[in-house]
This record gives C-alpha cells, structure tokens and sequence, in this order.
C-alpha cells in the first residue's frame, strides 16, 4: 500500500519550447497549473500514451509495477494496455453510441450488465440509457464521461481541464461532484487546469508549468501561500506585483507602485519583485507602518466585494454584503509587513 | 423495338463498380488520414485525385495504355488467364472505377477528417482494439459523409463515358452502357430512341440518390 507511485520523468521538443517534466505522485491527485500551451495536457497526453514523448521514463507501481514507457529499454506501451482513465476537455463521448452504449464500451464483449447499470445509477443518470450525447446537458455528458471511465475501472484518472467549457452555475454543481468522485477513487489522478480555484480544491499537491519546465512544485497550500517566483505568484492568483529595489534588509522600494515598504521577512540578493494579494490591504492612519494615501482612486461593484484600484496601479478588493451599495474609501491604507511576499524573478 | 442490353450493362457495371470504388476509397482514405509525413500525403492524394481533374479521355488513354493487350497488365491477362480486358464488358468497369474513385476517396477522407481524433484517442485509453475503434468510432460518426461520397461515386461510374469509350469501346450488347447508347442513337440520327435511354437514366440516377439520402438523412437525425 505504502510503495504505490506513478513516476513520470519526461522530455519532449516542441515547436515552441522543449517539454521537460519529472515527478512522482505517491497518493491522491496532483494538480498541474499553467497558462494554455505550456505543456501541460502534452504531459497528460504522455502518460496516457496518446503522445510518444522523445525520452524518459513513465511507470506506475501498485501490486506490480508497470513500466508505460522507457525511452532506453524501448518500452512504449499502447494506451490501450495502460489503463489510465482520461477526461477529455470536451468529454469525447462518441455521438453515434447511447448513454448506455457509451458507458459499456471500455468493458470486454461479454461484460455484466451490472457493473453498467451501477455506474448508471451511481452518477445519476437513470431514464437517460437510452439517449444520445446531443440531447443531454453539459452536466450529463460530463457525468456520462466519467461513468463511462470508471466503469472501465483505470488505475490512473487524467483530468484535462475538466471545468473551462461550462458557465459559472454549472461550474459549481459539478465540482462538488467531481471532489466527492476523487475522494472516493481509489487510485492516483492528475488534474490539468489553468484555473488556481480548480487546481486549490482539487489537489494535495500541486505542480506549475511554464513554457514546458517546472517553475514550482510542492503541497497545494504552501504553494499559494508562499509562492516563491513572480510567474507562481501570478499563476496562484496574487494580483499586485512590482519590482522592487531593496534599501536595507527589511525595508525595500515598490517600483510601479513608488512606495516604500517594510516587510517581515529578511530580503534576500535573489529577491526581484513583491506580491500583495488584493484582498490583504487595510484602512489605516496616516502614522501607521507601511501607510499610503488612497486619494483619486477608483472604485467598482461586483455583487459580493467591491474593487477599487489605485492611481499606482495597486488593486484592493474588499468584501460586501449583497444589499450594500456605498463604500467610503479610507483615506490611508497598509498593508501587513507579512503579507507582503518576497519573489524571485 | 427498344433495346434493353445497355440498361442491363450499365446497371451492372455501375453496381459492380461502386462496389469496389467504395471500399477501396475507404480503405485509401485510412491509409492517407493515418499518414503523418504531409509530403508523402500531398503526393499521393494528388495521384489518387488526378482522375477527377484531367479529361476523361486522357484516362482513357493511360487505361488503355496499361490494360490494352499490349500493355503491361493487358499482356499479363493474355499471357495466364487468355482473358482480353480492353473492349470487353470487364473493361467498362475498370473505367467507371477509375473515374469514380477520387469522389468516393475525397468524400471518405473529409468525412475522416471531420471525426473529433479525441473520439479516438478516447476509445483507446478505453481499450477498445484499433479495428473496433475504425468501425465503431471512425467509420460510424464518418457515416453520413461516406455515403454522400457513395452517392456521387456511383452517379459518376453511372455517367462515365470519355473513358469507357476509349478502354471499351462501344459494342452492341457488350461495352454498350446507357451513355454510350445515348451517343450512338443521336449519331444515328434516333432522337426517339435516345431520348427513351435518357429518361431510363434519369429515373435510375433519382432513385439511387433519392434511397442513398434518405438512409443518410436518418442516421443522422437519430443521434440529434
């Protein structure tokens, strides 16, 4: 139990950059986060076999171990023989198969019926056997596309940006569902997502691509709270970032912002820039550490937190209730010398 | 009297052709969809598509050229089986073939083309072997593209003329298909006579397109 590991260490030349990813996952699901076309679902591709990575090694140890691919031995498994689970973004249900045809088509010709009408009852989709993809909602085909995965029982579930094709409601529900169906499979999942919410919920850990390399792996929380680099931090979701010189060694100078600030953690030669996330600002006197003024600054409603953005540039959101329409901005605001996060270029 | 013989040439030879133009042009249109390297691809869909833009009696002449009994293929024939093919009933068949091929080899590549490669990518990380994948995935949601190719396939080997005139001929109750027959009745001077051929062809093109359609039609709207 304790040695189960999916090891993926692969390298790839693409047209725009080179693909090199390594890691290990030893429980539960990883989450790769990174901007559209940075490798990410190539690397979910390869381990799925789907895409011939140029060298490398993937293997999968539970009982056994089953080496995917290696590059030096010449082991290059068909996806077929894999059994890996992939969620394709736009679920890939075949148009000509109903539901239950659907469901049923990873199993081998003489399959129980059982294990299709439990799938089908497990995600909710009685009284739908017998319809075609086209006439169910975007919800149902995501549900049917999962069945239809697990029913083929895979060791390995791929999920390649389950969420970007759905409106916002929709989104929602099916997280919910999505959180509860990996809590329960017992297996290793790897999510793709561009999405920091997605990538927050979902995984323990947590993996950031760009341009092919990883620029930070580690525990999902950590990450966030601490993201180290300036592309992490954007990616995490830190909507205030400046260059900065440093004065002494707790004390530095914003440069887009042209604020000078004090933080709590001693700066380092290697430190380029700051993070502030908006939501960590607060009104303050004028005496107060770390104190600038507000003046001429610009605000705007959103139904649960107003945004108001600075004339340098700084965004600040703060959090309403719904039937609140009036908001006084304070005349000076700070920001907590630990919130301040130190970044390397 | 009416002469029924090239009603009966033309349908079988318009059958028979479509036959294998249809599963040959499936078979190509694979191959070429699973070629990855585009130049091997470009020149050998120029090849398979050059019937369709030079005259058919250009055709004709490169057919002729390689099944005549001179001719590579032609002498072989002679040679092992004493079967002559150039202006024999066999001969109008190779024609309608070759002439139709690129409708039904384009139309089957576009319809491949069209198929989400996830829907097969997806079908193998489920396991499903490459030839269940063909038929079940490929083919079946290629379907109603492929018989539209069918459909103007046959019209075509149904109409063929330039060719089968240079490679069959145009004898009497042999090579003598319904265009051929058209010809001769209006070179004799028969407007009567022609213009019964030409009704009979008429009615023949409909129906085959009008059932072709109407199968097509409802396979699709089953999945909507």
């Amino acid at each position: 139990m304790s040695n189960k590991s999916l090891k993926v260490n692969i390298q790839k030349k693409l047209k725009e950059f080179d693909l090199d990813v390594s890691f290990e996952l030893k429980k539960g699901c990883l989450g790769i986060l990174g901007p559209s076309g940075c490798g990410k679902s190539m690397t979910l591709k390869s381990v799925a076999g789907i895409v011939d990575p140029d060298s490398g090694v993937i293997s999968l140890t539970t009982d056994n171990e089953y080496v995917y691919f290696d590059s030096d031995n010449k082991v290059n498994l068909k996806p077929q023989k894999r059994n890996v689970g992939y969620l394709f973004q736009n679920y890939a249900l075949f148009p000509n198969m109903t539901v239950e045809e659907n469901v049923a088509c990873g199993l081998s010709k003489d399959y129980d019926e059982k294990i299709v009408s439990e799938m089908i009852k497990r995600f909710h989709l009685e009284g739908l056997e017998k319809r075609y993809p086209r006439q169910l909602s975007g919800g149902q085909q995501q549900r049917v596309a999962l069945a239809r995965i697990l029913a083929y029982g895979p060791d390995v579930l791929l999920l390649d940006e389950p969420f970007s094709a759905m409106d916002t409601v929709l989104k929602g529900q099916l997280r919910m569902e999505l959180v509860n169906l990996l809590n329960g499979f017992d297996g290793f999942s790897i999510l793709v997502t561009h999405d920091r919410d997605e990538a927050f919920q979902f995984c323990d850990e947590l993996l950031v691509l760009d341009e092919g390399k990883i620029i930070a792996q580690g525990a999902t929380h950590e990450l966030f709270e601490n993201p180290k680099k300036v592309e992490v931090a954007k990616l995490t979701g830190c909507k205030n970032i400046s260059k900065i010189d440093i004065i002494d060694d707790f004390h530095l100078k914003a440069l887009d912002w042209g604020l000078t600030l004090e933080v709590s953690e001693k700066i380092s030669s290697k430190i380029t820039h700051i993070g502030i996330r908006a939501h960590d600002f607060s009104g303050a006197e004028k005496s107060d550490v770390n104190a600038f003024e507000t003046a001429n600054s610009k605000k705007l409603e959103m139904p649960f937190e107003w945004e108001i953005t600075l004339p340098n540039g700084l965004w600040w959101i703060v959090d309403k209730q719904i039937r609140e329409h009036d908001f006084e901005i304070p005349k000076y605001l700070t920001i907590d010398p630990k919130n301040i996060i130190l970044l390397e270029e | 009297m009416m002469d029924w013989s090239p009603i009966f040439i033309s349908m079988k030879t318009a059958s028979l052709s479509i036959l294998i133009t249809f599963f040959f042009g499936l078979i190509v249109a694979w191959g070429i969809v699973m070629i990855k390297n585009d130049t091997i691809k470009s020149v050998l869909d120029g090849i398979f598509t050059l019937p369709l833009v030079l005259p058919p009696t250009v055709v004709g002449f490169f057919l002729l050229y390689i099944f005549g009994v001179r001719g590579p293929i032609g002498k072989f024939f002679i040679d092992f089986f004493t079967i002559k093919i150039a202006f024999s009933w066999s001969a109008t068949v190779i024609a309608a073939v070759v002439m139709s091929f690129p409708l039904m080899y384009r139309s089957a590549r576009s319809a491949f083309e069209q198929v989400d490669s996830n829907l097969l990518d997806a079908g193998r990380t489920l396991g499903m072997s490459e030839w269940k994948i063909f038929w079940k995935i490929l083919f079946a949601n290629a379907l109603p593209g492929i018989i539209g190719g069918g459909i103007l396939a046959y019209a075509r080997g149904l109409g063929e003329f330039g060719a089968t005139a240079m490679l069959a001929g145009n004898i009497a109750g042999q090579t003598r298909t319904l265009p051929m027959a058209v010809y001769s009745e209006v070179a004799a001077g028969n407007m009567g006579e022609a213009f019964n051929y030409v009704i009979v062809i008429v009615i023949i093109a409909f129906v085959a397109i009008f059932i072709m359609d109407y199968v097509s039609i409802r396979k699709e709207k089953q999945w909507r």
